[in-house]
């Protein structure tokens, strides 16, 4: 996983709240391989006519078709499971979301993907994307060593981050050579649970 | 002794290891289908192998054809789709994963087959690389979907790292009219509380209503707390669960069935256990319901009318109001019986079990459909069951079609799709834009009040057909 410390980068706002998974990634193209494809698919239909032409939408308007940053509203990223949706936000550039809440399934997607969900106050997210609507294009930082989001007037907002997550993301760690480090402890662990529910392991009749 | 939730008692016979309050988590049984291919992908990547095959279940739902299956899986038109069977079918094969398989006469949707089979129990972690697996804690199991990276590490180590969700108490208590259905209850629920309002929360239904639900009835329910952005949600195991369960090819059976149940009985949660949040209804006060614009939480009685946009209590939310009713093609003020509607589906992870299809077949006896609609039994087992009822007959006889297992029309990645513009009452679980295919309009209801829409050319309340 590519490891995330500082981004400084162009930051789109999308106003609408409950933005769900089926808009990242209409279920169609779910069955694509993992790729550069993916920067298409992401918000198509709202990007996208019947004929591919371009659609009115924010992020096919300069400069946020740079941007890395997506400032949203709240319940970002709520329905479906599908991974398919973080793959289309990273392939289009996007490495940070933030808003004032996120789907649950999709906010753990994101951080086994390298791409960090932010959470801040409803205030904080709306008078960033204000800021951003009056000044197109200028440029954001977020630092999650120092677990902080300097928005393009320099006000500087905290957020709060898991301590392993945040470890992972630095360091750009795959969960399962930690998960090896219990090998033992799941065997001791089997080990109880099948003496205490054996049917769960048996054939069926 | 604390008092427990059902919920922490569950989980805390599950854990492995505490790293910092991030848990790992050891996991029962893991379900996938067509649309893990992403999952295998990063395990082949990887060069890693399924830890514990036995507790991994595969099935061909999402993208299985509901017509011409009698080619089996060379007779799916479309080589995208085609190869998408045929992969699941060579993973599942290459790892020795249990597979329900498009020919195998227990094939269906991945939160209809295991509880049909016994494979979903009380007191399990059950995984499921669908955001519906919500759907099995209707038996006093906390599940939950997860991603592709969640789930390929699921398969490689048969464990989970999750930090531990709030609790939310829902509680309904009284019994519901005539023509008053499950849906309504999640849906009225998902109305109350907010599609964002269980967000980081597991959900406990508690209360009467709940308790004289059959579980097909605690599974339509279950199934969409996802929609009230919950992580799960789960109901008391029970006589009524214990008595589904019994006999069935995964269940416990002779000693261990009593053992089973002496720890079952273990599980709801304690008098005076504390849930983070708390929310009440009334289930005589809930009527048929019906969705009106493009989320689960835009929902109103059949009764009532679509909401002005400048009523709403903010300038966000009448933005998102009007951009709602812009996409579904609907005026403020209009009843929700105005509104007509071009297809029909019954059937869905949601809505697509057998007493789904009795309720909508009492329905579809009382005349014959104004507009296409498709019946989809969500298995084989419910197809066999509805066709010994007769209940193909009756819908086949008021102009109905009666289609072969599979998710269909909800997720709508199989071929089967409504056509831009297209309005659908669906038994479906999510309203999304273009959920049900590009520019389709979704409307939520029960299978009833969709059977109900088909004879009737538009929605309707289908209390009074049945008066």
């Amino acid at each position: 996983m590519q490891p995330f410390t500082t981004l400084t980068g162009i930051a789109a706002p999308i106003d609408e709240p409950n933005v769900d998974t089926n808009q990242l990634c209409p279920t169609r193209f779910n069955k694509t391989p993992r790729g550069p494809a993916y920067a298409r698919v992401l918000f198509h239909d709202l990007r996208f006519d019947a004929e591919g032409k371009e659609k009115d939408f924010v992020l096919n308007r300069e400069p946020y078709r740079r941007a890395q940053i997506v400032v949203a509203d709240r319940n970002w990223g709520c329905g479906s499971s599908r991974e398919s949706a973080v793959y289309a936000l990273y392939e289009f550039g996007i490495r940070c979301v933030i808003a004032s809440s996120f789907g649950d399934i999709h906010a753990n997607n994101c951080f086994k993907n390298g791409l960090l969900p932010v959470v801040l106050s409803d205030e904080a997210v709306a008078s960033i994307r204000a800021q951003i609507h009056a000044d197109p294009g200028a440029a954001m930082t977020v630092d999650l060593h120092a677990q902080t989001v300097t928005d393009p007037a320099g006000g500087v907002h905290r957020f709060t981050v898991d301590p392993v997550r945040r470890k992972c993301l630095l360091e750009g760690l795959d969960d399962i050579a930690r998960t090896h480090q219990y090998a033992e402890r799941l065997a001791m662990f089997e080990d109880v649970y099948r003496e205490e529910r054996p049917w769960l392991f048996d054939n069926p009749r | 002794m604390t008092a427990l939730t059902m919920f922490e008692k569950i989980w805390n016979r599950h854990v492995v290891a505490d790293e910092d309050g991030e848990v790992l988590l050891y996991v029962d049984r893991a379900l996938i289908h067509e649309g893990s291919s992403h999952a295998f992908d990063k395990l082949t990547e990887q060069g890693r192998r399924v830890a514990r095959p036995h507790q991994v279940f595969a099935f061909t739902d999402h993208y299985v054809p509901t017509t011409g299956r009698d080619k089996g899986v060379e007779g799916i038109a479309v080589p995208e789709i085609r190869n998408m069977v045929k992969k699941l079918h060579a993973e599942t094969a290459k790892h020795f994963v249990t597979l329900f398989g498009i020919d195998d006469p227990r094939q269906g949707i991945l939160h209809i087959v295991p509880p049909e089979q016994g494979i979903t129990q009380p007191g399990l972690l059950i995984c499921g690389a669908d955001s519906h697996t919500s759907t099995h804690g209707a038996f006093g199991a906390l599940a939950f979907g997860i991603g592709a990276s969640e789930m390929m590490h699921v398969m490689a180590t048969q464990m989970i790292w999750q930090r531990k969700p709030k609790t939310l108490r829902v509680t309904v208590d009284g019994a519901l009219a005539r023509g008053v259905a499950a849906k309504d209850v999640i849906l009225a629920i998902i109305g109350r509380i907010g599609i964002g309002g269980g967000a980081g929360h597991v959900i406990e239904y508690a209360g009467s209503t709940f308790a004289a639900m059959t579980m097909e009835a605690r599974m339509t329910v279950c199934n969409m707390s996802i929609e009230a952005g919950a992580r799960a949600g789960m109901m008391t195991p029970d006589q009524t669960t214990f008595a589904y369960m019994e006999g069935r090819p995964y269940a416990p059976h002779g000693e261990a069935w009593q053992r089973a149940l002496a720890l079952w009985k273990t599980l709801p949660s304690d008098a005076g256990a504390a849930f983070d949040k708390e929310a009440k209804l009334d289930a005589a006060q809930i009527a048929p319901m019906v969705t009106w614009g493009t989320n689960p939480e835009q929902t109103l009685p059949i009764t009532g009318a679509i909401p002005d946009p400048r009523s709403a209590d903010s300038e966000e939310r009448r933005a998102e109001h009007a951009m709602a009713l812009d996409y579904m093609g609907l005026a403020p003020g209009t009843g929700m019986e105005e509104i007509a509607i071009d297809r029909v589906f019954i059937g869905s992870c949601t809505n697509g079990r057998i007493e789904d299809l009795r309720a909508a077949a009492e329905v579809a006896r009382l005349g014959r459909a104004k507009v296409p609609a498709w019946v989809v039994p969500g298995s084989r087992t419910v197809q066999a069951q509805a066709e010994r009822e007769g209940l193909d007959r009756v819908f086949l006889a008021a102009g109905f079609e009666w289609r072969d297992p599979g998710c269909s029309l909800c997720t709508a990645i199989n071929g089967d799709q409504l056509e831009p513009g297209e309005r659908c009452a669906s038994t479906s679980n999510r309203n999304f834009r273009g959920r049900q295919g590009t520019n389709g309009r979704t409307h939520l209801v029960s299978p009833a009040m969709a059977a109900a829409a088909a004879i009737s050319g538009h929605l309707v309340d289908v209390r009074n057909l049945l008066s």
